[in-house]
């Protein structure tokens, strides 16, 4: 149920008084209400659940988090290369 | 930038399995409180690739499977009745009342469609005037701006033929039953993402420091679970009990303010009964008074409805980690995904559901 999906924003209108946008699902367009997110533009990533954005994606973030597990499997690299060469 | 492909990638996993086997010395209980999580877990085969001292329990997070008996009685009752659209979220046709569910009202000709989001039900209400519509309003923290905003709109287009039934949960106070239990295994918490994403995770330091507990904010991809469980083994094993977000692409302290503010405007805190653990003080979400006319359960009279739960069923204490689903005599006999006994069996959140379509045929 707690399931959502990222998705790009491609265009924002007005519907019945409410927010919404057309997010682009890796191909698959969908309608989602951004009230949640006032401030999101065309361009954003957006995270939708039950078509509602949760939040906007931040980018800076996702690369962060990744950044530490690269780090961590260079590591993890040298860790497992070391315990051969003593084998 | 993909924000799924790059949290899949194999060899960022295989790092942090072999990191988590360098770590980890003691045993460890960790509960994931979302079914999306157990889910995603069983389906990656996570848990086999985990040091064996570390446990993962499957927590209450399933709306679905926490929707009280009665409820889904109050729902049969509704649907099964003339010149009624009763409209739901997929996951909670199959799911089994005292006598039938909402799938066998559908076979005997009651108007039972699922939407995807509850703007749709509005729409259904709109081209509907001479029905009556009524949306099974059930969820975690994450859908309730979804739900809330059905009504806000049905409001604005002064519909009256639109209502909703709820059954809104709220993760703390289930954190707080789990850990204040006699029974309680868990030493770590794997804290629900996108409730998060709402809600922020300001009232988690709280419960860290009163249980003495890690807790971290985790995502849903391979890579945000295992991160998730290396930073609450990191703790346990420094003994450094804390709050962490491990999912910051998407949740911040605080959550989203815009989405809290709508919700408050229709939904006040209240208690709440889950299927299987009890009532829980001050646990869920109901209507306001001035939204009485949108309330389905005030709009029809549901005074005759008597629950019977399966005497079999041990849906209770997977919910709250005291079991696993293999652990049930039922499981994979009688109660199938196809022929449930519990809610458990039935949601692509259910814990048993995972273990019937993930892990079955385990040795």
């Amino acid at each position: 149920m707690c399931l959502a999906i990222p998705g790009k924003i491609i265009s924002i209108n007005e519907s019945g008084g409410i927010k919404m946008c057309k997010v682009d699902f890796s191909g698959v367009v969908q309608e989602a209400c951004i009230e949640t997110v006032p401030e999101a533009k065309v361009g954003d990533f957006i995270i939708v659940h039950a078509g509602f954005a949760l939040n906007i994606l931040s980018e800076e973030d996702a690369n962060e988090t990744l950044e530490i597990f690269r780090q961590l499997e260079m590591i993890d690299t040298e860790i497992r290369a070391n315990e051969i060469r003593q084998e | 930038m993909q924000f799924t492909k790059e949290f899949r990638n194999p060899a960022l996993a295989k790092a942090a399995i072999n990191e988590l086997h360098r770590i980890t010395t003691r045993d460890w209980v960790i509960m994931e409180i979302c079914g999306g999580q157990t889910h995603a877990i069983m389906q990656y085969g996570i848990d086999q690739l985990l040091p064996p001292q570390i446990e993962l329990v499957h927590g209450p997070g399933c709306p679905v499977c926490v929707t009280p008996l009665e409820l889904i009685d109050k729902a049969l009752a509704i649907a099964a009745q003339s010149d009624i659209i009763f409209t739901s979220y997929g996951d909670m046709l199959r799911v089994p009342g005292s006598h039938d569910d909402l799938f066998s009202i559908r076979a005997d000709g009651g108007d039972v469609r699922t939407v995807y989001s509850p703007l749709d039900a509005v729409k259904i209400a709109q081209e509907n005037p001479d029905k009556e519509v009524v949306f099974f309003a059930i969820g975690f923290e994450t859908t309730a701006p979804a739900n809330v905003m059905s009504i806000i709109q049905a409001k604005n287009l002064g519909l009256t033929n639109y209502s909703i039934l709820v059954s809104q949960a709220l993760v703390p106070p289930a954190m707080h039953a789990i850990l204040g239990s006699e029974n309680n295994r868990v030493q770590g918490f794997l804290a629900a993402g996108h409730v998060c994403s709402i809600m922020g995770y300001w009232e988690y330091p709280p419960i860290a420091e009163q249980y003495q507990i890690p807790i971290t904010v985790t995502g849903f991809e391979p890579v945000d679970i295992l991160n998730g469980i290396l930073t609450t083994v990191n703790q346990l094993e420094a003994g450094n009990i804390g709050v962490t977000n491990s999912y910051p692409r998407v949740v911040n302290e605080q959550g989203n303010q815009p989405a809290q503010k709508i919700i408050e405007t229709v939904y006040q805190v209240c208690d709440r009964q889950w299927r299987g653990i009890g009532l829980i003080p001050q646990s869920g979400w109901c209507l306001r008074n001035e939204f009485d006319a949108f309330n389905a359960e005030k709009k029809f009279n549901l005074s005759h409805i008597q629950t019977q739960e399966s005497p079999i069923c041990i849906a209770g204490q997977i919910l709250q980690g005291f079991k696993k689903p293999d652990q049930c005599p039922a499981f994979g006999k009688e109660c199938t995904p196809r022929t449930p006994l519990g809610a458990t069996m039935v949601s692509s959140e259910g814990a048993c559901a995972a273990y019937y379509r993930f892990a079955r045929n385990r040795k």
